[in-house]
């Protein structure tokens, strides 16, 4: 099974696992077609950008942003070289998507880069996937042999005359890569250090030309928008929040694992759909969308429906669908330590505020788990987090302080009691007992 | 655009960042990792200023100027988001400014007085960060203290065109580092040291010897290369400690090259000359000034008297200044001798006496940025210009098309357009074929002489640059000016020149390239070839090392061992020149005299010694005055270098007058090409001079490394020898053994053999045929 549950599917539909993800599968499923009637029908660039406006597809890397519009914001008219660039460096904490995307389904994001190259007029695409998923690198490989051998990439697509070529990148496992500018660099050879911005990719990106990226999911999206309509890709989700999306789901739940559901969801039910708690616990607090979005307590993650406007109301992002469940036997001071560990070792070193301020909040938060906290710590961390916050150069500075802020906020007691017992609040053979590690002899 | 900074409004153009608009209004924006000639990094994020209407403070160096923009540099918001930004980068900086090199210079202590707290948060352990070797130049002994602001990288990349630092890994971890077993010396790489805002780089020859609110600041020239860089000399109790780049846009915006900088070493060297001396049964005995110099104007009036003036020969070197070149040329001819010469490395001088004017580079070093393309004839860009391959670099960059025509196939690390390689022997003819295409494109006749020659595609490439450029250049280096047919490279540069509306120059091998013609020192019978291919009785020497020096050192020292009188003015007592002098009068190196360099460009740049001469060493303008005293000689009554300098150039410092690289009657005539081995003769860079070869630390950097036989591996072949083993070349009556080195980049028959170096001053002429045979 690629998918372990969904409602109302559309990219995990007659998906089989590793049987079907071939190119005469897909095309069985209905695959290449919206590619055929572009191209054949001569549809516009304009018409085609419209159309994903209409659907209200929104950037499922992490940050949101309606695809359309960013589409739009490329030079169409620019004379040089363009490039769409995929973003497959899943590299956010919690986030498996993708990988399953193009382990199960590889020629939806062939065909989805193709339309948007395509709609922006760019002749070239690069695919970087990151370095951990290297079997995932060799089967885009062989997806894109196929798809060169049928035409579906390459010079003069299907003899309309637009030509398209696709090259799988792979990376080597920094996260930081992930971040839209510096995953260019890293494709340009040099090392994976974000830019400034502006100027943004639209007018200077890959080698310095325009360049769209966009992550995995959301190009896998576009064929089942061209062949539904985006009228009716949006009715699938919520207002504002079109389609379905994948929600890798992970922790102390039963079976974890990736589920497409409608935008919109429910909570409980994708709760539910994962098997539920396990051992049938209370659920402690969830992170919603991968390790850089702000923790939420349980009580309010229960009445959160699953999309992006819902799970901003409630003070946290819906970011790459990375839930993260946590039950009642969870240490969030050792949550925090590990994550902050994670930011630290991950910060790209480029700029001053994220290098230094990373090393530091892991120091700190890690002292407080050792049993040597001060009375000034939080205090301390709040004010390192708000030096940190809005004064780097990529959002990775932002993305180390949330998480230190929202456990803090939420969870100050479980802190307080930490620093000023020198053990967790939560015993530690309750810790292990909830653990899939420590089985039994707790 | 209008911006409003802090109340004050600016006008700037379209494209400027609000700290461009900054400085325009003299308003100070903290920062580390911005530099004027550097690209934006953005990283130290000490520039965060507020602006109206943005949620978040914005780096000042990298956000652009919006119409109407409203910033405030000391808000609440900037100022907090500044000290915040300081309080993180001193968390891993030692706080330990008493014992470090760079205080009192450092800007990270500058600024944490403004914006860094009184105590520390950071209760953790401190980042420790190894220290690198990384040759005798830079010392990175206290990496702990990086801030990572990458001005060192930016400017490998950008301004050296090697990137010899880097930085590796990542997070707090990331550090400054060469790749692997590497060092950082590179012709420019001692800029890093003033470009690193904290204690992280620091000069290794300096470090520890000074504080610097102990030295004195002094302003001074360059005597090395052509560039006439200005320089900042700080010294200590009448010691030289330190020499720093003075900011000149025009000249050498904000760098100077490693040899201006390091080879300070050399004024303190123990091989300094203190007192005159003179030799007495075959040994040189230290005498008073008194005794010295009524002993050289006897000695000077007696070979005169008895041989006649003819007998007598002067040779200046090209480092010598204004005054010094004058007066020695005035004494030489009123003496009656018109030997005089200051270009010992010439061999072809038969452009003499037919030159329009003043040779010099044809335009000013600040037009080199706008022009179109340029093309540089025979030299080893990088090594003998360096700061002039820089300006070129930062033109290729850009759309400039520069390319290259030479006998070495050295990388100048320059963006070229073309790059053609020959045998010193083909560069005539290579240079021929440019001026056939050129003439082809602009389908005027072909000169006449050159209708034999074949122009290929590169030379094509080439003349195709320089006739679509709108404003072009052409360079003649230090190889066409060394060249045996200087003449015909000269004449073939002019008709390229007319052909393509190009300019045409000699970038200059020298300080005083330039300045020598303008003092005159030229000579009306022997020159400095001649001199010593047709022995004289005696010769006067000014700074100048034979040996090292000449064209032929081999021809040259036996000359001079066989003069009945040799007088030399030199700083220095070591060498060669212990061998042959019979006098040795201590003269005082450019940072115990005053006078005068006129660079490349024509500009004369005055300067004052700095500090007293060492011993008894006095300048040389004074000695060359008193001597003339002595010699009874017309015109010796100057009291100042200043007075000497308004005798050559009436209107003092600015712009020499006359220059001019026409030529009068030099016809086109390709020379023939001669068969057999031929030597390429390169001077190493940290070997031209004399103060360069005496510098310590400059000594132990690759640059001097020991010369080798190098030479392409199907030459090495032909030979039956293979890389590494010993060879023995031979030039006329002189012989050297070398390590063979396979050096792709050599023509076919040509074989390398750096000149200026004591293992090589036994060979004959730079470009001239040679030998070559398993040692």
């Amino acid at each position: 099974m690629a998918i372990l549950g969904a409602i109302n599917p559309m990219l995990s539909v007659g998906l089989d696992g590793d049987n079907a993800w071939r190119l005469a599968d897909y095309v069985k499923r209905g695959g290449y077609t919206a590619l055929r009637r572009i191209l054949e029908e001569k549809v516009s660039q304009g018409d085609v950008i419209n159309e994903v406006k209409k659907s209200v597809l929104r950037g499922r890397g992490g940050a949101g942003f309606p695809t359309g519009l960013k589409w739009s914001f490329m030079p169409r008219s620019f004379p040089g070289d363009k490039y769409v660039v995929c973003n497959s460096d899943e590299g956010e904490p919690g986030t498996f998507k993708d990988r399953d995307i193009l382990r199960y389904n590889p020629h939806s994001v062939i065909e989805g880069m193709a339309i948007a190259a395509y709609a922006m007029g760019a002749g070239r695409g690069y695919n970087y996937i990151h370095g951990e998923v290297w079997e995932i690198y060799q089967r885009f490989e062989e997806a894109l042999d196929e798809a060169r051998a049928a035409g579906f990439i390459g010079n003069d697509l299907l003899g309309s005359g637009f030509s398209f070529d696709l090259f799988a990148h792979h990376g080597y496992g920094a996260y930081i890569c992930g971040e839209e500018t510096a995953l260019l660099e890293s494709i340009e050879g040099k090392k994976g250090q974000p830019r400034f911005k502006p100027p943004f990719p639209a007018s200077f990106g890959l080698y310095g030309k325009p360049t769209t990226i966009n992550n995995t999911e959301t190009f896998a999206s576009i064929p089942y928008i061209m062949n539904l309509g985006g009228e009716s890709y949006l009715e699938a989700g919520k207002a504002n929040n079109g389609g379905t999306k994948l929600f890798s789901v992970s922790g102390h739940v039963n079976r974890p694992g990736n589920y497409e559901v409608p935008l919109g969801t429910p909570f409980a039910t994708l709760l539910e759909m994962a098997g539920g708690m396990r051992a049938g616990r209370k659920l402690k607090a969830c992170i919603p969308g991968g390790s850089s979005a702000p923790v939420v307590p349980a009580a309010t993650m229960m009445d959160c429906t699953m999309d992006y406007d819902s799970i901003s109301k409630a003070g946290s992002m819906l970011g790459s669908g990375a839930v993260i469940v946590m039950d009642e036997t969870t240490c969030m001071v050792k949550a925090l330590e590990r994550l902050s560990f994670f930011y630290y070792e991950e910060s790209c070193g480029q700029c001053t505020p994220c290098r230094e301020g990373t090393s530091w909040l892991y120091k700190v938060v890690q002292r407080i788990e050792g049993g040597q906290g001060r009375s000034d710590d939080l205090e301390l961390l709040a004010s390192v987090t708000t030096n940190i916050m809005g004064r780097t150069i990529c959002a990775l500075g932002d993305a180390a302080s949330m998480p230190v802020q929202s456990f803090i906020k939420h969870f100050r007691d479980e802190f307080a009691y930490h620093i000023e017992h020198r053990k967790c609040l939560v015993p530690v053979d309750v810790q292990r007992a909830g653990s899939g590690f420590f089985t039994a002899t707790a | 655009m209008e911006i409003e900074i802090d109340g004050k409004v600016a006008q700037v153009p379209d494209g400027s960042t609000i700290m461009d608009a900054a400085q325009q209004l003299g308003a100070y924006i903290p920062h580390f990792c911005y530099h004027k000639k550097l690209s934006i990094a953005a990283n130290c994020r000490m520039c965060l200023v507020q602006v109206e209407k943005a949620p978040k403070p914005l780096p000042a160096c990298a956000t652009p100027v919006t119409n109407g923009m409203k910033v405030f540099t000391h808000s609440e918001l900037a100022i907090k988001a500044q000290k915040g930004v300081m309080e993180f980068l001193l968390i891993n900086h030692p706080l330990d400014c008493p014992i470090c090199d760079q205080g009192g210079e450092c800007q990270l202590q500058d600024l944490a007085v403004g914006y860094g707290g009184s105590a520390s948060r950071f209760q953790e352990d401190k980042r420790v960060v190894f220290h690198k070797d990384v040759g005798s130049l830079i010392s990175m002994q206290e990496m702990a203290r990086c801030i990572h602001c990458t001005r060192c990288v930016r400017f490998g990349q950008e301004i050296a065109g090697v990137m010899e630092l880097g930085m590796a890994s990542r997070n707090m971890h990331s550090e400054i580092m060469t790749f692997v077993g590497r060092s950082v010396d590179s012709e420019l790489s001692g800029n890093m040291i003033d470009l690193c805002p904290v204690g992280a780089l620091t000069s290794k020859p300096f470090r520890y010897s000074a504080r610097s609110w102990e030295l004195s600041r002094r302003r001074s020239i360059s005597p090395h290369d052509s560039i006439g860089a200005n320089l900042t000399v700080q010294i200590k109790n009448n010691v030289v400690m330190r020499v720093l780049p003075r900011d000149n846009e025009e000249v050498n915006e904000c760098w100077i090259s490693d040899k201006d900088r390091f080879s300070y070493e050399a004024l303190n060297s123990p091989a300094r000359l203190g007192k005159p001396m003179v030799r007495v049964d075959g040994a040189l005995r230290e005498v008073e000034w008194s005794v010295a110099l009524d002993y050289v104007s006897h000695a000077l009036k007696d070979v005169v008297g008895s041989s006649g003036a003819d007998s007598l020969a002067s040779l200046a070197s090209p480092h010598a200044t204004l005054e010094e070149l004058y007066l020695l040329q005035k004494m030489t001819r009123a003496l009656g001798s018109g030997s005089i010469d200051f270009r010992p490395r010439r061999r072809d001088f038969s452009t003499d006496g037919k030159l329009a004017g003043v040779p010099w580079l044809g335009l000013r070093l600040s037009e080199i940025k706008d022009l179109d393309s340029a093309l540089v004839v025979g030299s080893f860009l990088r090594k003998d210009h360096p700061l002039f391959a820089q300006r070129l670099r930062q033109l290729g960059k850009k759309w400039g098309k520069v390319s290259l025509l030479s006998v070495g196939g050295d990388d100048p690390l320059i963006r070229l357009h073309a790059q053609l390689t020959v045998s010193p022997a083909d560069l005539p003819l290579a240079l021929a074929a440019v001026v056939k295409s050129a003439a082809q494109l602009r389908s005027e006749a072909v000169p006449a002489g050159l209708d034999s020659v074949e122009p290929c595609a590169s030379s094509q490439a080439i003349a195709k640059s320089l006739v679509e450029g709108e404003k072009s250049a052409i360079f003649l280096g230090n190889v066409a000016e060394q060249h045996p047919h200087a003449a015909q490279l000269h004449a073939l540069a002019l008709e390229l020149a007319r052909l393509t509306g190009a300019s045409c120059g000699f970038i200059g091998e020298a300080a005083n390239s330039v300045g020598g013609y303008v003092a005159k020192a030229l000579p009306t019978a022997l020159n400095a070839y001649e001199m010593f291919a047709q022995p004289r009785k005696a010769y006067v020497l000014l700074g100048v090392e034979p040996d090292l020096d000449c064209h032929n050192p081999q021809q040259a020292v036996a000359a001079l061992k066989a003069a009945a009188l040799v007088v030399a003015l030199t700083p220095f007592s070591d060498g060669a020149v212990r061998e042959y002098a019979d006098v040795l009068l201590p003269i005082t190196p450019f940072s115990e005299t005053s006078g005068t360099f006129v660079n490349t460009e024509g500009r004369a740049q005055s300067f004052n010694g700095v500090v007293r001469p060492f011993g008894d060493a006095r300048p040389a303008w004074k000695v060359l005055r008193v001597l003339g005293n002595l010699l009874n000689l017309p015109g010796f009554d100057q009291a100042s270098s200043e007075q000497v300098r308004d005798e050559i150039i009436p209107s003092g410092e600015g712009f020499a007058g006359g220059l001019s690289n026409g030529l009068n009657g030099v016809p086109l005539a390709l020379p023939v090409t001669i068969g057999g081995l031929q030597r390429i003769a390169d001077v190493p860079i940290h070997f031209a001079d004399a103060l360069a070869r005496r510098a310590p630390a400059l000594q132990k950097t690759r640059d001097a490394a020991a010369p080798t036989a190098r030479l392409s591996a199907p030459t090495l072949a032909t030979l039956g020898v293979t890389d590494g083993a010993q060879v023995r070349l031979r030039q006329a009556n002189g012989e050297a053994v070398l390590t063979a080195r396979v050096d792709e980049s050599v023509p076919a028959g040509c074989v390398r053999v750096a000149a200026g170096h004591a293992s090589t001053a036994t060979l004959g002429e730079m470009f001239g045929a040679i030998n070559v045979e398993r040692a």
